[in-house]
């Protein structure tokens, strides 16, 4: 084994992770928020790969144009899921909460495949193909552009979180609901928002991913799981440590899968998982 | 007969001391009343003996037993009972299925732990409501709940965190005469309680607390002279 | 007051319904003659899956409903139980009804073994771990090629209906008295332990740990002990569903579906309480076997559109589930409140 190869594998896990990151960042975001877990993340996800794949193989728009789309899309699903579901259980119990959100992961998946069929299917030809060589690494260009649109929507969320007055009247929510109420910030309004917010990073994610990975109804599963586990990493509803927690996942995942076999991938993440919230229940990051 | 003594009992939380080397005996068949401003440390020194937190240093002895470090669970097998200040019952259970949990301690059977059970729920007047969820019970309702429950493991040390707190002023009275009633049982009891009136008329002991510092032990009489209490704590009331 | 503490004592310990007890009887006795009346295979089939999605509900109705713990990777212990009795079948030749108990045994210490970790996690950090537990029995089971890897395990057929075997080919009326009869079972030691101390003491860890604590519960063994009855009752659903269908693969029978939709028949019925998942597999069963026959050419996976759509009704609208539909009056009588 040359350092080649593992200079290969960091690269390849550093830009899965930023995607992993952005994911989780979205879920974080919904979570901290509201204290609910979107068990129906990566049905999001897979809805923002189709939307991207329709848009091109019905519309002929490339990936790389629909992305804004997409994201509005997904903000709208977000919206939707709120308006939906998810404020008939904002005060019920943890086990109800989970299955309304599983129940539309369900829900979702099945229609996909009712419509969809199971197939596998990719975009022909996009923009962005191809890869490049730096020094002896191999770096595929919708690989290297998807990752590096994600870190850019992460700061922008991180920014936004932190910077702006809407930002602000989210992590005033988040703190506490009712004192938001008190100084005039709607929480339902939060609530969407957050939704909207979070769902988009999603599309981001999904319409860049679109450029590359095959899209099928199933395809969302092992990003939703990778997801929550950056979550928990990351410390529940902590927006920068999904950032830490996604690369950390992307790597182990990637130096894992060759140094050991790369067929038990998920396994070294739940590993990694469960000695972090074991012995780490509140994480490896603090709070925003 | 000592059935507690603490010693040098602490604990922070981050830089405050909730529990500063706090020191005190109790006497087999007293009532010891805990008194202290809000934050003094009284909840934090219940959860120190009953092993609810875990205490940074100090001895706790129970019947010249060691219980320092034991988990809440050993320490209740014990002998140590103890209500909470922030309620905690079974909320989707009836009351009767609430007390049944605490008599299951001791009896075995169903029918047998039931009917203690009753029998307690009566103690504490509550018996037309022993088919009522928990969740429905009015908050001095509750409070003779966790007692009832409490009571049901047959503790020998009772500890009872502001049982007057939270309850309309109608309601305290049948909840002294309750403590008074378990005192005649002959159950060693420590509470909790801000009405220092309540502390006055029931209490053989008291113990006043103040920023996790015990300032002053003794005798009702004593207490209610001493000039660092008055100062921190009986200015605030009309001294009775 | 004395009268009045008399009268409690004299109460009954139950509050027992002649009504309920009397149709629920009828029901048994209907359900054991009913193959009697010549029931064509698909209605064998129904009924089959019924008892056995009612007695996989009733697992995790154990885990879930009386200790309050939400796994999300229950399928697992299905998926051992299946395993164990085709394994030691095909391998040592050994009879499924004495590898039934294996596959319980290898549950039960897994349970322990999962188990002891999890107990410093609760809420959702527990809830992801179980469902990332349930997904790696299934990536295990798919790469290890002692019990077959992704293509699973065939079992040898019988040429003939033997019930040493556990295998019949001819009629599917002796499945349906197995599992029946399993079914029963599972229902009647759920309702004793529902009864029991110990049934108490799990619905005291869930309502509230802290408090179970001052009440000499050691809330950690509570969990385990629930957890692991919770995985001997799946296991052998897994062996019976493996002698049933005699070809079983990783995706089938640790499929992240058999986690799903037990909790999802739970959810329906009605969580913490004993008919819930009875209640919850009679309407769910039907509903996807039905949408199976009359919708499935399209995609196959109409039935969980149906599961998706009820589940997150039933969150919105009837969190207790269909049982709170039944006044309590009528399950128990006498409650002088
Ligand atoms: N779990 C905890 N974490 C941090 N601080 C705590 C915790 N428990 C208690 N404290 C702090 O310890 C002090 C004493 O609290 P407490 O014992 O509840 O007071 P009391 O019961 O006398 O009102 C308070 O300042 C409180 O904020
Ligand atoms: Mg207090």
């Amino acid at each position: 084994m040359t350092s080649e190869i593992i200079l290969q594998a960091v690269v390849t896990g550093l830009m899965m992770g930023l995607i992993y990151a952005l994911i989780a960042a979205g879920l974080s975001l919904i979570f901290g928020l509201m204290e609910i877990v979107n068990f129906a993340h990566g049905e999001h996800l897979m809805l923002s790969m189709f939307s991207s794949f329709w848009l091109w193989s019905l519309f002929g728009l490339d990936p790389l144009f629909s992305i804004p789309i997409t994201i509005l899309l997904l903000a709208f699903c977000g919206i939707l899921t709120h308006y939906f579901l998810i404020r008939y259980i904002l005060k019920a119990k943890m086990l109800i909460q989970i299955c309304a959100t599983f129940g539309l992961s369900i829900f979702i998946r099945s229609i996909a495949q009712l419509l969809w069929t199971p197939d596998f299917r990719n975009v022909d030809k996009p923009l962005l193909e191809g890869r490049i060589e730096v020094g002896s690494v191999f770096i595929g260009q919708p690989q290297l552009y998807a990752s590096l649109v994600c870190l850019l929507a992460f700061i922008g969320l991180y920014l936004f979180v932190t910077k702006t007055e809407t930002g602000l009247a989210l992590q005033a929510t988040a703190q506490d609901r009712h004192a938001a109420e008190v100084l005039g910030i709607p929480s339902n309004k939060m609530f969407a928002i957050g939704w909207a917010i979070g769902l988009g990073c999603v599309g981001v994610a999904g319409g860049m991913m679109a450029n590359y990975f095959f899209i099928f109804t199933d395809v969302g599963i092992n990003f939703a799981l990778f997801a929550f586990v950056a979550v928990a990493l990351g410390g529940f509803g902590s927006i920068i440590g999904c950032l830490y927690a996604g690369i950390i996942i992307g790597l182990v995942e990637s130096l894992g899968g060759l140094l050991i076999d790369p067929s038990f991938k998920l396994l070294y993440v739940f590993v990694i998982y469960l000695l972090v919230v074991i012995y780490k229940p509140q994480g490896l990051f603090g709070r925003y | 007969m000592k059935i507690l003594s603490v010693e040098n009992l602490s604990r922070s939380f981050g830089g405050i001391k909730a529990n500063d080397n706090i020191s005190f005996e109790v006497e087999q068949g007293s009532i010891l009343g805990i008194i202290g401003p809000n934050g003094a440390g009284k909840s934090t020194l219940f959860d120190l003996i009953t092993g609810y937190t875990k205490a940074d240093n100090g001895k706790v002895k129970f019947f010249e037993k060691n219980i320092f470090g034991l988990r809440p669970d050993k320490i209740s097998n014990l002998g140590v009972g103890r209500t909470f200040q922030k309620l905690k019952p079974f909320a989707d259970q009836t009351l009767l299925e609430n007390v049944m949990i605490g008599a299951f301690v001791k009896e075995q059977n169903i029918k047998k732990a039931r009917d203690k059970a009753l029998e307690i729920i009566d103690f504490v007047d509550l018996i037309e409501k022993r088919h009522h969820f928990a969740k429905e019970l009015s908050t001095g309702q509750r409070k003779r709940l966790e007692m009832a429950r409490a009571m049901a493991i047959e503790p020998k040390l009772l500890l009872m965190d502001e049982v007057t707190g939270g309850v309309d002023q109608k309601t305290i009275p049948g909840l002294v005469d309750l403590i008074k009633k378990l005192k005649k049982t002959g159950v060693t009891i420590i509470t909790i309680e801000h009405n220092i009136n309540i502390i006055m008329e029931i209490s053989d002991n008291v113990l006043a607390l103040d920023q996790g510092k015990s300032i002053a032990f003794g005798p009702p009489r004593e207490i209610q002279k001493n000039k660092q209490v008055i100062d921190s704590y009986l200015g605030t009331f009309d001294a009775a | 007051m004395e009268s009045k503490l008399i009268t409690a004592k004299s109460e009954p310990l139950w509050n027992t319904n002649n009504r309920v007890i009397s149709i629920v009887c009828a029901l048994v006795v209907l359900l054991f003659v009913l193959p009697l009346f010549g029931l064509n295979s698909f209605y064998l089939h129904l009924f089959i899956m019924i008892f056995m999605h009612a007695a996989m509900a009733q697992s995790w109705n154990v885990i879930a409903g009386f200790s309050g713990q939400i796994s999300l990777g229950h399928g697992a212990f299905f998926g051992i139980g299946a395993y164990a009795t085709s394994f030691f079948y095909m391998q040592y030749g050994i009879t499924p009804w004495v590898s039934i108990f294996f596959g319980m045994f290898i549950s039960a210490v897994f349970a322990v073994l999962i188990g002891i970790p999890m107990l410093r996690l609760s809420g959702h950090y527990f809830a992801i771990a179980t469902l990332l537990i349930g997904i790696s029995f299934q990536v295990v089971f798919q790469r290890w090629d002692l019990v077959g890897a992704a293509s699973g395990l065939w079992v040898t057929m019988t040429p003939e209906d033997s019930w040493t075997a556990l295998q019949f080919h001819s009629s599917k009326v002796p499945y349906y008295y197995v599992f029946l009869i399993f079914f029963l079972i599972t229902f009647f030691v759920v309702w004793l332990l529902s009864r029991s101390k110990l049934g108490y003491r799990l619905r005291a860890v869930r309502d509230d740990p802290q408090a179970a604590l001052s009440l000499c519960i050691n809330v950690s063994n509570y969990k385990i002990i629930a957890y692991v009855i919770s995985a001997m009752i799946m296991a052998p659903m897994g062996s019976l569903f493996a002698q049933y269908i005699l070809i079983i693969d990783p995706d089938r029978v640790f499929n992240i579906e058999i986690s799903i939709i037990v909790l999802l028949i739970t959810v329906l019925g009605g969580i913490g309480n004993v008919w819930g998942p009875i209640i919850g597999a009679s309407i769910l069963i039907p509903i996807s076997e039905y949408s199976r026959i009359y919708l499935g050419g399209t995609g196959g996976a109409v039935d969980l559109i149906f599961y998706g759509l009820i589940l997150m009704i039933i969150c919105i609208f009837r969190p207790n589930g269909l049982i709170s539909f039944i006044p309590k009056k009528i399950l128990e009588r006498k409650k002088q409140r």
